[in-house]
């Protein structure tokens, strides 16, 4: 069934992507859909561009695994709309054409500008390229049964078709399609969730047998876990870095992971779910690996207001947040850890963490707002490349120019904060519905919304599936449009001055377009594994570094010229890219020592901003004031 | 090589008043976001109290900021569109058909 709609779906996109590429015969229609698309529509068409796979699947996963703190992205990529809105929407559409290069360079007509920015435009949309192929070979695998790789080429192979065969038409009219979609089954499942209301021991509707993680009493003696229970023996023991033990104890046939949580003096194993990567093969809890042995789905209340098995039937919207806010109610997380056993292999640990609703429903857990001032900064950092990075996204910026007037531009900015906003509302709901309704992948949080979906059945799993991988084709076909703008638009026509008439301008688009995409389906492969969020907030720091300085420079100080420009751009980039290569987190992810990294935030956005600011200014009074140029 | 807008755009008699007010309304809602950081950064006990009909601080502040930002906007479009229909009406002949294509 998921199948079926899918395909049914991505035909019917397909379809109607040639169907308007009779629109895109000139350069005006490929890149600006001939500037005629109604405000309604391109409002949508802005939503469905930006509930990009952060939006939908990386944001509801970081809900549903650490809480409010995944709904900050929530508030902070709308806040982002605000500077969109009041400050660069109307100047921009009355400066720019097609690219956010033409915005910039409009007064300036210099080639250092055209350079920078469209480098600018490249980088930005590759960095926010990334996460969009790894979010669809994520979605991809589960749902057709096919790997990771397979999943990207599809997406890439799909993108590519309908920006060569129509350029920002189809993609305003696949937007619009998903934007619309999206909200209308987020709300249909976001209603599912509270009629269902809440519940100590979720079985998906009767469908999945709700499992009962087991603990056991223990005391710690010199160091080693001993457990007094019959028929339970200590195999190993296991201390890993941080405070945590886990012990491996033999149950019957299996050979099952436990987690040795300490309080008040006392020690309480707790079971826990394990991958082993054997020489033999992969084992999940204690036997090996098959489709009827797989990691089982996680996420409950334990107590709901004090009381343990129990259910509270249909919730208001205010009752079912009020009810996980309790601080008597217990929400089951599940965080995990990694180490080599007494045999070589590598274990991977699932452990239960009961933590209280009022804990869960306030910041703080995955951003450390009451740690140290560097983890402080981190939160401010990241919350201030949230706020500026919206309206310094190219794939954004360039939905105003496919509207017939600074006016439209206004009110499809409006209809894109009111559909955006409702969908980041739905978000806190189907975040914290997929953390308590047992249908959770401890191992991947990206797949959140769809595995709740699918605890509601077939149906609504299939679509929802079809969404989340249409919201990822449609956000990579904008982005493929600006990025291939840029390289054929800024910088074979304006930069490097190629003469080319109106047709083969097209197709330069269409060939940058096919480049960009292959590229793509490379990176996608590449950086598997890598969390989407994280991704998405880096592109957000990266963009507002290196493109919000100009704009918002360029519309409000005179003084502006054009080496400051370009000078800001370049270094926003550096610094920002600069600063990310050198985080903990990257360090991680080379497989060094976070503390070795050379620069202790993970977000940059706090010193890289205000230094192209700086920079902006400084070059700018240090060159000659120029007269704009005209046309 | 010519290099004009995608659409022609006329020219707008609004445009100081729009650029003034969106900055106003840029720096309030930008106030309200800032003290928002702050609280969670000076005082994050302080986003658990429970203020409305059973939810904290954290969860009515972060609904009010996404509903005030729609309202911010819808009030920054009235007050826009009334300023346009004024001016437009004093220098109508200037401006062109294009300044009120798309418009509701």
């Amino acid at each position: 069934m998921a199948v079926f709609i899918f395909i049914i779906f991505v035909v019917f996109v397909v379809g109607l992507s040639i169907y308007l590429g009779n629109k895109a015969k000139t350069s005006s229609g490929y890149y600006a859909a001939g500037g005629q698309i109604h405000w309604s529509v391109n409002g949508i068409a802005f939503a469905g561009d930006y509930l990009s796979a952060a939006s939908f699947l990386g944001i509801c996963g970081l809900i549903a695994t650490v809480g409010y703190d995944g709904f900050l992205y929530s508030i902070g990529f709308l806040a982002g709309w605000i500077v969109a809105l009041f400050v660069v929407a109307e100047p921009l559409k009355k400066l720019g054409k097609y690219t956010f290069t033409d915005a910039v360079d409009a007064n300036y007509n210099s080639r250092g500008i055209k350079l920078a920015a469209a480098i600018s435009t490249l980088v930005v949309s590759v960095c926010y390229l990334i996460p969009q192929m790894v979010g669809a070979g994520v979605l991809v695998e589960p749902l057709l049964g096919i790997p990771h790789a397979w999943g990207v080429i599809i997406v890439g192979a799909i993108v590519i078709t309908i920006v060569a065969t129509a350029g920002m038409a189809s993609t305003t009219y696949v937007q619009f399609l998903k934007g619309g979609l999206l909200l209308v089954f987020s709300t249909v499942l976001v209603g599912a969730v509270l009629l269902r209301g809440l519940s100590t021991a979720p079985d998906q509707g009767g469908t999945v047998p709700f499992y009962e993680y087991g603990h056991i009493a223990a005391s710690r003696v010199d160091g080693k876990v001993q457990v007094a229970e019959a028929g339970a023996e200590v195999l190993e023991q296991v201390d890993v870095k941080g405070g945590l033990t886990f012990v491996r104890i033999a149950q019957g046939e299996r050979d099952v992971w436990w987690y040795a949580a300490e309080a008040d003096g006392s020690v309480t194993l707790k079971e826990t779910q394990s991958v082993v990567a054997a020489a033999d093969g992969r084992w999940i809890n204690g036997a090996p690996e098959s489709p009827e042995n797989q990691l089982r789905p996680v996420g409950n209340l334990e107590q709901i207001r004090g009381q343990k098995q129990t259910t509270t039937g249909a919730l208001s919207v205010f009752d079912f947040l009020a009810t996980i806010t309790a601080e008597d109610t217990l929400v089951r997380t599940w965080k995990t850890a990694s180490f080599i056993d007494g045999a070589g292999d590598k274990v991977t640990v699932y452990y239960p963490n009961d933590v209280p609703g009022d804990r869960i429903m306030r910041p703080g857990l995955k951003f450390k707002v009451e740690g140290t001032l560097l983890e402080r900064l981190d939160f401010l950092s990241l919350m201030l490349a949230l706020f500026l990075g919206t309206a310094a996204l190219p794939h954004i910026l360039i939905r105003y120019y496919t509207v017939p007037s600074p006016a439209s531009a206004r009110k499809s900015t409006i209809v894109a904060i009111a559909a955006i906003g409702f969908f980041y509302i739905l978000t806190l709901f189907m975040g914290l519905g997929a953390m308590v309704n047992g249908a959770m992948n401890p191992a991947d949080s990206n797949m959140a919304a769809p595995l709740l979906a699918r605890s509601f059945g077939e149906l609504l799993f299939a679509f929802i599936s079809a969404i989340a991988f249409a919201t990822v084709l449609g956000t990579v076909s904008g982005l493929i449009v600006a990025a291939s703008g840029a390289v054929a638009h800024d910088l074979f026509d304006r930069y490097l001055r190629i003469k080319m008439d109106d047709r083969q301008k097209v197709n330069a688009g269409k060939i940058s377009a096919f480049v960009i995409g292959g590229l793509a389906i490379v990176l996608g492969i590449l950086f598997k594994g890598m969390n989407v969020s994280f991704l998405v907030g880096l592109a957000f720091a990266v963009a507002a570094s290196a493109n919000l300085p100009a704009i918002v420079m360029l519309l409000f100080w005179k003084r502006t010229t054009a080496q400051g420009i370009a000078a800001s751009i370049i270094v926003g980039i550096v610094a920002s890219i600069g600063l990310i290569a050198f985080s903990p987190e990257l360090f991680s992810l080379y497989g060094l020592n976070p503390l070795d990294a050379p620069v202790p935030l993970s977000n940059p956005g706090i010193i890289s901003i205000p230094l192209s600011f700086l920079t902006l200014v400084v070059v700018s009074l240090l060159t000659p004031r120029r007269e704009a140029a005209m046309g | 090589m010519l290099h004009e807008p995608s659409t022609p755009v006329g020219k707008d008699p609004a445009g100081p008043y729009k650029t003034r007010l969106g900055v106003w309304m840029f720096a309030i809602y930008a106030l309200f976001y800032a003290a928002f950081v702050a609280i969670n950064l000076t005082a994050p006990q302080t986003m658990g109290l429970i203020v409305f009909a059973g939810m904290n601080l954290a969860t009515v502040v972060g609904f009010m900021l996404i509903v005030g930002a729609l309202i911010e906007a819808l009030i920054y479009d009235a007050l826009c569109h009334r300023k346009e229909i004024e001016l437009e009406g004093r220098s109508a002949p200037a401006d062109g058909p294009n300044a009120t294509k798309g418009r509701s």
